[in-house]
């Protein structure tokens, strides 16, 4: 079973949530992997301190033109919708940072002076923490698209229970972590901006079709419309974890407060159960 | 004219507050919220929007079952898994091919390779953006739709737009909010900019992410500052964040407290110097001094 942690806005609670099921759902005996998707600035290593045991880079194929076999056909400009290869004279430039990589270039080219090469985007990290399984990928500063290294995080996923930390938004990564998750968890906190935010995150996880719930971090804080919005909307508000400063100073040293802050664990109750649930 | 993008890595240290108390105390500006995909700048500043303009970013491609021969060549060319065996029976196939909206990155490939011509590839409006009056001043914003792609084309059209009115209107400087993260939509807002301020707390993410945004900034070349938000959260941490600056020749142009008059500013709709001349507006004026400084 896949469960998806997301969020449209930033800094919601998606990675403590996250890692602190994982563990609930490992110390429950089940077996358990924890894969950050958010792989722009992945946190999720912060708190489970995986020992890390492979490493693999992940690569992109990317054209690189033969001038001589080249007659400036255009064809590869016209092809490429992302404006990352344009016959420039007699030469054909590419923009390497610019390439989604869909070989349309190399497919269309009548003479065979196109060929691909591998532009790294990023490394998958792999390992243990204690009985978790754990991955994350890291994105290479300046890279752009970050989609393809999101699936090769999602490859690590187990046979029991995979726990999938989302990045914060609504566009290509969100979209690409939460696609085939069993439940999505939308972590929202109750301020305005949280409240627009969620509206976004659930408006995607309909549209992707995905099974959610709403879970209210910092449940005491700002005002009581999302509460009002999720009765609205029939959506189900599956856990509030209310503010507690303990919490937020145990996150900042990369503590887990299911073990930092007693009764946290609590709150978090109604989730593990649901996500048990849901596998039997 | 100048550029001044907040970024911050993390989500959630605090961008879109600070941007929208600077809005209150600067002059002569354009305001920005290139964070297309969960834009919540126009929350506290109430935007009248005048012009409201589609945003066509993509393409849109699907299968036309009729014409589909269920050859296969879409499937075998598709880079990004968004072909679909189960569409529905046209009299010559029992079974059709579909495109997976979601997978799919509409590159077109497919749609020039198909022999039948059955595929059709077309723009699509993936958003919209405006350009809007605010209490304090014009202000350039967009929405991406759910689940769409392209924010990093979204984010470069607004900025453009935003330097046009700039011209326009004959004021020198343009506030921008940025994403959270490092790619596509933060690199879009930050290629080109005069300067950026990283806003970050006092967490082990928070450095984390720091270092990361830090070096997308240095990768870039552009010029960038610190701010530490709420960081009496962990002072020791607050100390790192300034040891990591030190080490690296960053500034930290300012911190500021914990405070839960941010967050009743939000619900109030007001920004945080609008809401309270507590210690906290006043570290926010004096990092703004300070950011101006440096921007000079």
């Amino acid at each position: 079973m896949k469960v998806a942690i997301a969020s449209g806005k930033g800094g919601t609670g998606k990675t403590t949530l996250a890692t602190n099921l994982a563990i609930m759902l490992s110390r429950a005996g089940e077996k358990v992997a924890y894969l950050d998707c958010d792989v722009e600035e992945p946190n999720g290593h912060i708190f489970l301190k995986p020992n890390i045991e492979k490493r693999e880079t992940v690569y992109l194929p990317v054209p690189v033109v033969d001038q001589d076999k080249c007659i400036s056909c255009r064809k590869c400009e016209e092809i490429c919708q992302y404006n990352a290869i344009a016959c420039m004279g007699k030469k054909t430039l590419v923009f390497q940072e610019l390439c989604h990589a869909c070989g349309g270039c190399y497919l269309v080219c009548p003479t065979n002076a196109i060929s691909e090469t591998d532009r790294e985007v990023g490394v998958v990290e792999d390992g243990h923490a204690g009985p978790v399984g754990f991955a994350h990928g890291k994105l290479k500063i300046g890279e752009a698209l970050s989609p393809p290294l999101v699936k090769a995080v999602k490859q690590r996923a187990s046979d029991g229970f995979t726990v999938l930390d989302a990045p914060p938004g609504t566009s290509c990564p969100a979209v690409e972590t939460i696609m085939d998750a069993d439940l999505v968890l939308l972590v929202t906190e109750p301020t305005p901006f949280g409240l627009n935010d969620l509206k976004l995150a659930v408006d995607m996880a309909r549209q992707v079709g995905s099974l959610f719930v709403v879970v209210v971090n910092r449940s005491d804080i700002g005002d009581d419309k999302t509460r009002k919005y999720c009765d609205q909307q029939r959506i189900e508000v599956l856990a509030e974890i209310p503010n507690d400063r303990r919490v937020a100073v145990c996150y900042s040293t990369g503590g887990l407060p299911i073990d930092g802050v007693p009764g946290y664990a609590d709150y978090l109750l109604p989730i593990v159960e649901r996500i048990l649930g849901g596998a039997r | 004219m100048k550029e001044l993008v907040v970024i911050s890595g993390k989500g959630g240290t605090g961008k879109t507050s600070i941007v929208a108390s600077f809005a209150t105390i600067a002059q002569k500006k354009v305001l920005v919220d290139c964070d297309v995909d969960a834009a919540d700048l126009h929350l506290v500043l109430a935007p009248r929007i005048l012009s409201r303009n589609v945003f066509i970013g993509g393409r849109e491609t699907r299968v036309l079952p009729g014409h589909c021969t269920a050859c296969g060549k879409c499937e075998e060319i598709c880079r990004f898994d968004a072909i679909r065996f189960d569409g529905p029976g046209n009299g010559i196939v029992p079974k059709t091919f579909r495109i997976d909206p979601l997978a799919c990155e509409g590159c077109g490939v497919c749609a020039h390779f198909c022999a039948e011509n059955a595929i059709e590839s077309k723009p699509s409006q993936n958003g919209e953006w405006f350009v809007s009056e605010t209490r304090h001043g014009p202000m350039v914003h967009a929405r991406l739709y759910s689940a769409e792609e392209n924010s990093g084309k979204l984010a470069t059209l607004v900025r453009n737009e935003a330097k046009k009115l700039a011209e326009e209107k004959s004021l020198d400087l343009i506030i921008i909010d940025g994403a959270p993260g490092i790619g596509c939509p933060v690199i879009a807002s930050v290629t080109g900019a005069d300067f950026v301020l990283i806003v970050t707390e006092p967490t082990l993410s928070g450095k984390h992410d720091l270092e990361r945004v830090f070096e997308l900034t240095k990768y870039f070349g552009i010029k960038s500052a610190i701010c530490v938000n709420k960081f009496d959260l962990n002072i020791e941490m607050t100390e790192a964040i300034d040891a990591f600056a030190k080490d690296n020749g960053a500034k930290v142009l300012g911190r500021i407290r914990y405070d839960s008059a941010v967050t009743k500013a939000q619900v109030m709709g007001a920004s945080v110097v609008e809401y309270t001349s507590g210690a906290v507006a006043n570290e926010i004026k004096a990092l703004w001094r300070n950011v101006v400084y440096e921007m000079a």
